[in-house]
């Protein structure tokens, strides 16, 4: 079966390591800081210039000085920093953060992503997704495999205007988790229940399966 | 004799010297730490044919928002604009031009502005929409495109506390890219919760030297929460 937003989060921290400092984007992304394992340190990195950005506040602890990205009220973690936008995205381009999770509608096997505008549709803007996808070495990308309509998300080429180009080497779906190298999709795991059939069909960039593909594990 | 003294008293004081068609630089991210008072005086003067450059553009009815439905923004240089009916709908009928840039050249713009840098490059937006038209040059092996600094004829900027000479400490995410603005404006505007006298703010503490500051006012602010995100108590 198709992992659910929370079962994706939930794989996304497995990726975590003590002593990562991480920025998490909008939606799913953020998700996966309800998941960091108990017995590793991690600091969450928001772009608007906070570094150890804590718990949702209490009622009484809301401050509309403290937001995250996404403009929530947040808190602060022990040990927290404060920091002008300059500084922010000196961390994220200066390659400082050690792990980027962030969405997408499209990723190809060049590693382009397309995250942020739908022509004619929708045009919010990129945010700090450019700075994070240019600046970071890794780089996971959640999204689901396909649209409600069924048509795939890994492409051969993007179709929507780029966030980054050739940036992006992992991506984890609803249905499998993949590599990009040398031009292609491999295939690494598959969400539970989920057949190497099911994602081949709905995956139309090239992809390839090495060996048994072992199912994704949650504890 | 007025020395340092950078205290304003009104806000049409505060304002004095804008005009049709001049560049405005904003702090602020979303509603946080943005300069509620001086866009309620800009909404009040009727300046019209703005540029502003700013991360985003407010909400409807609050922020920056409060200067479109009498349409004085001609043109806004963002990151993110997606909170605000009225603006998509100027947007998509060409009544309001976009220039849509990533947060961190944005935030690179403002400082490289202030700092008498005129441009500088970076990988962000590298093969994608942004960097059309722009110079792009390899540095070790990578590509980077040359992106240009921006000067604000004013810059509008909020800060927690200041002295009289405006010396400023913002407070939390509030600080953004206030520090930024303020350094990058020909007439730099900051208003402010506290203003106290010169000596009393902790010289290691102060995150914006008052050189870079023309005018100073003190306010009260709504402070308006986009996103109010809580937990339970005793969770």
């Amino acid at each position: 079966m198709a992992l659910s937003r929370d079962q994706i989060a939930q794989r996304v921290a497995q990726e975590l390591q003590d002593g990562f400092y991480v920025n998490l984007g909008i939606g799913i992304p953020t998700l996966v800081a309800n998941f960091i394992p108990k017995d590793i340190e991690v600091m969450l990195q928001s772009e608007n210039g906070l570094l150890g950005m804590g718990a949702f506040p209490t009622e009484d602890e809301v401050d509309a000085d403290l937001i995250n990205a996404g403009k929530q009220t947040v808190t602060m973690a022990a040990g927290a920093s404060i920091f002008d936008s300059a500084e922010s995205f000196a961390m994220i381009r200066g390659g400082h953060v050690d792990l980027t999770v962030l969405g997408a509608f499209e990723v190809d096997v060049n590693g382009n992503i397309a995250s942020y505008m739908i022509p004619g549709k929708l045009i919010k803007g990129m945010g700090g997704a450019m700075d994070l996808v240019a600046g970071a070495d890794n780089i996971i990308v959640t999204m689901t495999h396909a649209s409600k309509h069924g048509e795939s998300k890994l492409l051969s080429n993007c179709t929507l205007p780029l966030t980054g180009k050739g940036c992006i080497k992992k991506v984890l779906t609803d249905l499998a988790f993949i590599e990009i190298k040398a031009g292609k999709f491999h295939l690494l795991e598959r969400a539970p229940g989920v057949s190497v059939a099911e994602i081949i069909e709905l995956t139309q960039g090239e992809l390839v399966i090495e060996g048994e593909i072992p199912e994704m594990k949650f504890s | 004799m007025s020395g340092f003294d950078k205290v304003v008293h009104s806000y049409e004081e505060a304002m004095a010297g804008l005009t049709d068609n001049m560049t405005i630089i904003a702090g602020g991210f979303g509603l946080c730490g943005i300069p509620e008072n001086l866009i309620s005086e800009i909404k009040h003067k009727g300046t019209r044919g703005l540029t502003l450059v700013s991360n985003n553009c407010g909400v409807d009815g609050f922020g920056l928002g409060l200067l479109l439905p009498d349409r004085q923004i001609s043109k806004i240089i963002a990151s993110y604009v997606g909170e605000n009916a009225e603006f998509e709908r100027q947007m998509m009928s060409g009544e309001l031009s976009v220039e849509l840039t990533p947060q961190g050249t944005l935030a690179e713009k403002m400082r490289a502005g202030g700092a008498g840098i005129p441009a500088f490059y970076t990988a962000t937006g590298v093969g994608t929409p942004v960097a059309e038209g722009k110079d792009e040059r390899q540095f070790n092996g990578r590509d980077y495109i040359l992106e240009e600094a921006i000067v604000g004829d004013f810059a509008i900027v909020k800060a927690w506390k200041a002295d009289r000479y405006g010396n400023l400490v913002f407070r939390k995410t509030a600080r953004n890219f206030n520090p930024l603005a303020a350094t990058a404006g020909k007439i730099t505007v900051v208003e402010v919760e506290e203003i106290v006298e010169p000596g009393q703010l902790d010289p290691d503490e102060i995150h914006t030297p008052g050189i870079y500051v023309n005018r100073l006012i003190q306010s009260t602010f709504e402070k308006r929460i986009e996103q109010r995100t809580t937990r339970p108590a005793g969770e």
